[in-house]
């Protein structure tokens, strides 16, 4: 199959061919054409050379339509769901069957609950969609596909909104769907997943399929050589320095959520500078509600924030001011502004910068030369400050948010799911930012959901769990079955020989 | 996890999105004006003919026209700064017409005042009372939430309740049973285009065009430079386009409200200049003619750029005159019918915006991104 956007050829003479009741993995950087071959795959672009085969038969599809109708179900990486819905609703939304609501949300019951129980899909059904945490809305939108008859499942990038222990489960899922004779198409980028969940898999870099292998025959460290075409470095944790004063000082601090429930409980601790602190924890668990309040997001309820010893009140602005830096967790809402040019959203919480124009006026040549100059250091490809922010790629929007922060963090960095989809090549690079940024004497909060991301990073590890500091472990000594347990909300005081 | 909705329209080349797309959606509004002439019994070649002819076929349509596009012009600019800011502002109607009573007040009181005083004065009290009847549904909006379109919606009811009983009970001079005030004296008018071009020296028919379209440009210059090139500007358009991320950037989304309906409802209030300092020269009752809702079409088509503004505001005043020409030349073609075919014009143009986009992407989309 062949398939090209003016000069780019998105995928070349790409085959492929996958049996049913397996797991088949699609790995390659982001721009390697996984999305374009998965979008082909469920009509909504046409293969300019080539064709789908299903069971054999050559099939055409005009539109999504006919991809469901071939039994082809797509979960994508945001989900599709109306969040205000209960699960059943959205799971027979423009599938009724039937004019009268009554009779179709029967039918819609009794089917729901033969998948769900087929497929080991537990979801309550009555619940809005919105109050369901992650793991369960993607089990949503897998039981949306079932219900139309889907037999070939394609996720795309399913885990990038998922806890560890929720990819887990997942991947049991997945592996519960192929053993009942569904197929199952896995596109991703961490290859640690494609280890564990995958039967074959086939890897794609600029838009061919460059290997095939059966899982059990590989390594990671193939696959990841194949990926990018060259060796990958392990992880360097650099030279730790002797760490400094404290810069930022967390004491006693609550926070509560806008229905008044505390997220946050009594959380105290301090960043030093020249250290990366990592917050490790289950999606959910008060991190974020902790890093917003940090950033000046969400108001404090008990406690204080100290940064460099002085207390800090309320507000974004504030933060700026000390030399607190923000890289939010979620870029698409509130880290940048998707309809706007690059160099408008690398603007953005510093517009009030003088060197962006004297009084009233914002002076945009000066904007677009300071912006295509930040998008140059940061490796933004391509280096184009006119360009909307939208029509970036999750790494490269990712990279103009670091660009934008890092070098105002004179003291205090507080870092998001720093490279939440983003490739392998960008990962690396981010660390190195990161890792510099703090060689310079900054301190640095780093909160992630990937575990392997703060082990790499952090110099100390601290797990919350309830809303609580459950522990701290010193990175170098912390290994992965203890933080499990913290996780899971054991006490620091059970692992005594991990604990400080 | 939410949704956002795709632009419509990204990744089309530019020249497409401003030239062809509104030109395709007119021209399917006139076939469909067509079929209404066409079913009226009349010749649909014959309308078009009487239409473009009485909006702009002599000097004096010319001037009509542009007369009515100076009032869409302001009402226009007041719906787009609103809607920068992620607000829908209904209330053009309203503001105008208590606009229009902050330029009575002047007018009547203060016409000791020499023209060269009593014009700036005039404008700011057009700006002020239009602005601040747009205040009001802004601070509910910003303080309590309460939503925007409602607000203004109601205030438009206000506004005209509010006129109707000044006019009846306290502004109508004494003695006459007619709703409006007392004439404004001669300097305190707005001179006719025709008469500054005659004092020139250069004869041009007489039409109620006056000079209140200078203003209405410099206002289009004035909100091209807020939304585009200010600190002001660049915090209402974060505000419209992702309240969280103005959060984020310390911008207070409340505080950018006010601002933004501030400025919306004195562009709103400045189009009673055109029509009372302009033409009427006495406050009226219901002056301001529905053109606060038309600015709402005005501002769609025009893609809530003054330069976009500038020309829907222009052809929805030929709508208005020729449409006026065409009710008067062609007996079958009532008045309502032209109103149906005006809002046949708004519906193609905005509610029906990218109804060819899907056809027309795979001629237009040469490139796309991964």
């Amino acid at each position: 199959m062949d398939k090209w956007f003016g000069q780019v050829h998105a995928n070349r003479r790409v085959d492929l061919s996958v049996s049913s009741g397996t797991v088949h993995g699609i790995v390659g950087e982001n721009g390697a054409g996984k999305t374009t071959l998965m979008n082909i795959l469920y009509g909504f672009y046409r293969a300019d050379r080539g064709q789908i085969l299903i069971g054999g038969k050559p099939v055409g599809f005009r539109h999504s339509g006919d991809a469901i109708a071939a039994g082809i179900g797509m979960i994508h990486q945001h989900f599709m769901l109306v969040e205000t819905f209960t699960v059943v609703e959205n799971v027979m939304l423009g599938a009724e069957g039937s004019p009268l609501l009554g009779p179709a949300g029967r039918w819609a019951r009794r089917k729901l609950a033969e998948l769900e129980g087929e497929f080991g899909l537990q979801v309550p059904m009555d619940v809005p969609v919105g109050e369901l945490p992650v793991g369960q809305q993607q089990r949503v939108e897998i039981l949306k596909a079932l219900y139309r008859g889907a037999d070939i499942l394609i996720l795309d990038e399913p885990t990038s909104v998922l806890s560890p222990r929720e990819v887990e489960g997942l991947f049991r899922i997945l592996r519960t769907l192929a053993g009942r004779g569904k197929t199952v198409i896995l596109i991703t980028h961490k290859l640690a997943e494609i280890m564990a969940a995958t039967d074959r898999v086939a890897v794609m870099r600029r838009g061919a399929v460059v290997a095939r292998r059966r899982t059990a025959d590989t390594t990671v460290s193939e696959i990841a050589e194949l990926m990018v075409g060259r060796q990958i470095r392990p992880a360097s944790r650099g030279v730790p320095v002797e760490p400094g004063r404290s810069l930022l000082d967390v004491d006693r601090v609550t926070v509560r959520d806008s229905a008044g429930v505390a997220r946050v409980h009594d959380v105290s601790f301090s960043v030093r500078a020249g250290e990366i602190m990592g917050i490790a924890g289950v999606a959910g668990n008060g991190q974020s509600e902790l890093l917003e309040a940090l950033a000046g997001l969400r108001p404090v309820a008990t406690g204080r924030i100290l940064v460099d010893g002085e207390p800090a009140v309320s507000g974004s602005r504030d933060r700026r001011r000390r030399g607190v830096a923000h890289v939010p967790e979620d870029r698409r809402r509130s880290g940048l502004v998707m309809p706007f040019r690059a160099c408008e959203s690398a603007i953005l919480g510093y517009h009030h910068d003088p060197r962006y124009g004297r009084g009233l006026r914002l002076d945009w040549p000066a904007v677009a030369g300071d912006t295509r100059a930040r998008m140059e250091a940061f490796d933004v490809r391509p280096a184009n400050p006119q360009r909307r922010t939208a029509e970036l790629s999750g790494g490269n929007q990712q990279k103009l948010m670091l660009a934008r922060e890092v070098e105002r963090a004179t003291k205090v960095l507080l870092v998001g799911q720093p490279t939440r989809g983003v490739d392998l090549g960008g990962v690396d690079f981010i660390h190195d930012r990161i890792r510099s940024l703090r060689d310079a004497g900054k301190a640095i909060l780093l909160v992630s959901a990937n575990l392997d991301e703060i082990l790499d990073l952090s110099d100390r590890v601290m797990v919350m769990a309830g809303g609580r500091i459950m522990g701290e472990v010193p990175a170098g000594r912390a290994a992965e079955p203890d933080l499990g347990l913290l996780m899971g909300g054991v006490r620091g005081s059970d692992v005594p020989d991990r604990a400080p | 996890m939410s949704v956002t909705a795709p632009d419509p329209v990204s990744g089309l080349p530019r020249w497409s999105v401003l030239g062809l797309l509104p030109g395709l959606n007119l021209l399917a509004a006139f076939a469909a004006c067509g079929l209404i002439v066409l079913l009226a019994g009349e010749d649909p070649w014959q309308a078009v003919q009487v239409l473009v002819g009485g909006a702009f076929g002599s000097g004096e349509a010319v001037g009509y026209t542009l007369f009515y596009a100076t009032s869409f012009i302001f009402t226009g600019l007041a719906v787009a700064v609103a809607f920068q800011c992620g607000l829908f502002n209904i209330g053009g109607e309203g503001q105008a017409l208590i606009g229009g009573l902050g330029v009575a007040l002047v007018c009547l009181h203060l016409d000791v005042l020499p023209f060269l005083l009593l014009l700036p004065v005039a404008i700011a009290a057009a700006a002020l009372f239009g602005a601040a009847w747009a205040f009001v549904p802004a601070v509910l909006q910003a303080r309590r939430g309460s939503h925007i379109v409602i607000t203004t919606i109601m205030f438009n009811f206000i506004a005209t309740s509010i006129m109707v009983y000044l006019l009846v009970n306290v502004m109508s001079p004494a003695g006459s049973m007619q709703p409006e005030t007392r004439a404004f004296a001669e300097h305190a008018r707005l001179p006719y285009v025709h008469e500054v071009a005659g004092a020139l020296g250069w004869e041009i028919p007489s039409s109620p065009l006056n000079v209140s379209l200078v203003l209405a440009l410099l206002c289009c210059a004035g909100a091209w430079l807020f939304v585009w090139h200010t600190r002001a500007g660049y915090r209402t358009r974060v505000v419209g386009a992702s309240p969280a991320a103005a959060v984020f950037g310390g911008i207070s989304p409340g505080t950018q409200v006010l601002v933004a309906m501030t400025l919306s409802g004195a562009l709103a209030g400045c189009m009673s200049l055109n029509e009372l300092m302009g033409v009427q020269h006495r406050l009226v009752l219901e002056f301001t003619g529905g053109f606060g809702f038309v600015g709402i079409a005005v501002a769609l088509m025009g893609r809530g750029h003054p330069a976009g503004i500038v020309p829907a505001a222009v052809l929805f005043g030929a709508l208005y005159q020729g449409g006026a020409e065409l009710a008067f030349e062609i007996p079958a073609i009532t008045r309502d019918m032209v109103v149906i075919m005006q809002g046949l014009v708004i519906l193609f143009a905005g509610a029906l915006e990218y109804m060819f986009v899907p056809a027309l992407r795979p001629f237009l989309v040469r490139r796309a991104v991964d």
